[in-house]
């Protein structure tokens, strides 16, 4: 099985350096490989499973409650502005 | 007064009550291990020496002022995934090392609201990736039995502190084995409870649809004391069970005549530590010889469980640690380590376009398969029996010798999350080594009064035993 890692350590929002990427490669080939006994497993005639609690529609009380305040909301992050987390442009004139 | 960090819960809060010590006393006990084999164990990233004096001193006032709270007093360890106001919770990783949580997880509340102090924030491996605690970024922690062979993971840090007797009790989580392996080679009980028993609101997710938070204790008894706090719908976690939460402490008794056991020789692997085969075997043989009814079942190949945990597990992962920006708490993504970028990677390869059918939605229909397996299989008998783990705790540095480590560690308990079934680690012996033997009982979805009372009566029958009285050497 051949991974394409350049492809998706953009998806993962991961960077690698170039040591890393040859080592990572090499790693998750080897996985996928190990995990190939799923394919002998008939599963023709059986559903996904998503989850095992078969809960269906839990829905809460639309009730209004004190939420974080501003202050402790922000508490952990490392740039604030005028009362807002500062985050990177995302637009390449920024 | 000097042995009292070495109480079970039961006795410590029978101590309490009676007025025999208070619980400045049983947290300056606590304490007082903490230092004397912290330096060994490396059970904690976080200890809160100056937070428990005081809580302690609040509960002393309030037993005064006729308080009678189930757990009043009692010092836990935390494992360092559960979010705690006001106190660091880094998951074990660098990400989230200067990370303080502005509110308590469920689990945490619920504890609170019940009387325990918080001693500390237990070490695992970072992000609850692994089964030995060796992929923390705070260093790994060492097994109490012989520091150096590993404790287990991903809740290593909270058992090893039970088995060294540095907190009273302990709380873990569960995705595929991390509260039954690791108990299972620190030689205390852990139990894993059905998936939505207990709220995972608060918890750092790992695996939202396998995550199942439960107690590491000394005892059985101990055990249902801690669920009967945690269990319950939470509707902060939809996927908590309405059913009703059982006075497990209260029920432990069991006529064991009427229960049938189940025994599946698909579960002693190839490669199985011999020792722990006959340990295991001869358990089950007390049972027997106690009337209950071992029946050989037959039970799909556990290899199979490996297959679907890794895809479901590192899908789940690469979705929840994609939250992680280093903009509005914790470091950016570069602090993650290597074992986290790599199932960060293979998550996100087996949810990519293209890759779905082969992967998620594949491993997610085998799920079902081992889900139909399981009730097939309770249909015959009430609880399953097994090895915990198929072997012996291993030496430091053993996850290093393969990417596929944690999940070989916990191919045994692997099946049975899968299914969102419980099931409870208890010691029974030791090998000529010296090192902890467990075995695990595994019942159908909330059997978690019956898996305690098959597992308190092992306790019961073989209390006498010479091994019962062994204590680590720190």
């Amino acid at each position: 099985m051949k991974f394409d890692i350049h492809h998706i350590a953009k998806l993962a929002n991961i960077s690698l350096k170039k040591d890393e990427k040859d080592k990572l490669e090499k790693q998750l080939e080897d996985t996928l490989d190990y995990i190939s006994n799923l394919n002998k497993v008939n599963t023709e005639k059986t559903s996904p499973t998503d989850h095992v609690t078969g809960l269906l529609n839990v829905v809460r009380e639309d009730s209004v409650y004190p939420s974080l305040s501003q202050e402790e909301a922000l508490k952990n992050t490392k740039e604030v502005k005028k009362g807002f987390f500062k985050v990177k442009g995302i637009l390449k004139n920024e | 007064m000097n042995n009292l960090s070495s109480l079970s819960l039961k006795e410590s809060t029978k101590g309490l009550k009676e007025k025999k010590f208070s619980a400045l006393e049983l947290t300056k006990a606590c304490l007082g291990q903490i230092k004397k084999v912290e330096v060994k164990v490396n059970a904690f990233v976080t200890i809160c020496e100056n937070e428990a004096l005081e809580e302690a001193n609040k509960a002393d006032k309030k037993r005064l002022n006729g308080s009678n709270l189930p757990l009043l007093g009692v010092p836990i360890a935390i494992k360092d995934n559960f979010s705690t106001s006001g106190i660091k919770t880094t998951a074990s990783s660098k990400v989230l090392e200067n990370y303080i949580p502005p509110y308590d997880a469920t689990v945490i509340k619920k504890l609170k609201e019940a009387g325990v102090i918080i001693i500390g924030k237990t070490n695992m491996d970072a992000w609850a990736h692994g089964s030995s605690t060796e992929t923390s970024d705070f260093g790994a922690t060492k097994n109490p039995w012989n520091t150096n062979h590993l404790p287990g993971g991903s809740s290593g840090g909270s058992a090893a502190s039970v088995a060294a007797n540095e907190a009273v009790a302990a709380i873990g989580s569960e995705t595929a084995g991390s509260i039954r392996q690791p108990a299972s080679w620190c030689g205390v009980v852990g139990l894993k409870p059905t998936y939505g028993r207990v709220s995972r609101y608060g918890l750092i997710a790992m695996a939202s649809s396998l995550d199942s938070p439960g107690p590491i204790t000394k005892t059985v008894e101990d055990s249902a004391l801690i669920l009967e706090v945690l269990a319950g719908r939470d509707e902060m976690d939809a996927s908590t069970s309405p059913l009703p939460v059982g006075d497990y402490s209260q029920n432990l008794e069991t006529d064991i005549k009427k229960l049938r056991i189940g025994i599946s020789d698909s579960y002693f692997i190839a490669g199985i530590d011999q020792e722990v085969e006959t340990s295991v075997r001869n358990a089950i043989g007390k049972l027997e010889s106690l009337g209950a009814k071992i029946e050989t079942i037959k039970l799909f190949d556990p290899k199979y469980a490996i297959d679907v945990y890794t895809i479901i597990q590192r899908s789940e992962v690469s979705s929840n640690l994609a939250r992680y920006d280093g903009i509005r708490y914790g470091n950016e993504r570069d602090f993650f380590g290597e074992e986290a970028k790599r199932r960060i990677m293979l998550g996100t390869f087996a949810l990519s376009s293209g890759y779905y059918d082969q992967y998620y939605n594949k491993a997610s229909k085998v799920r079902s398969v081992i889900i139909e397996d399981f009730k097939k299989a309770f249909e015959k008998v009430d609880v399953i029996i097994a090895p915990t783990s198929p072997s012996l705790a291993l030496p430091v540095g053993a996850s290093k010798q393969s990417v596929m480590f944690g999940e070989i560690a916990d191919v045994l308990v692997e099946p049975s999350s899968i299914a969102g079934l419980p099931g409870i680690n208890i010691p029974i012996g030791f090998s000529k080594s010296n090192l902890p033997i467990g075995m695990q009982i595994m019942g159908p979805q909330f059997a978690e009064q019956l898996i305690l009372q098959v597992a308190n009566q092992y306790e019961e029958t073989t209390k006498e035993e010479g091994w019962r009285k062994k204590k680590p050497n720190l």
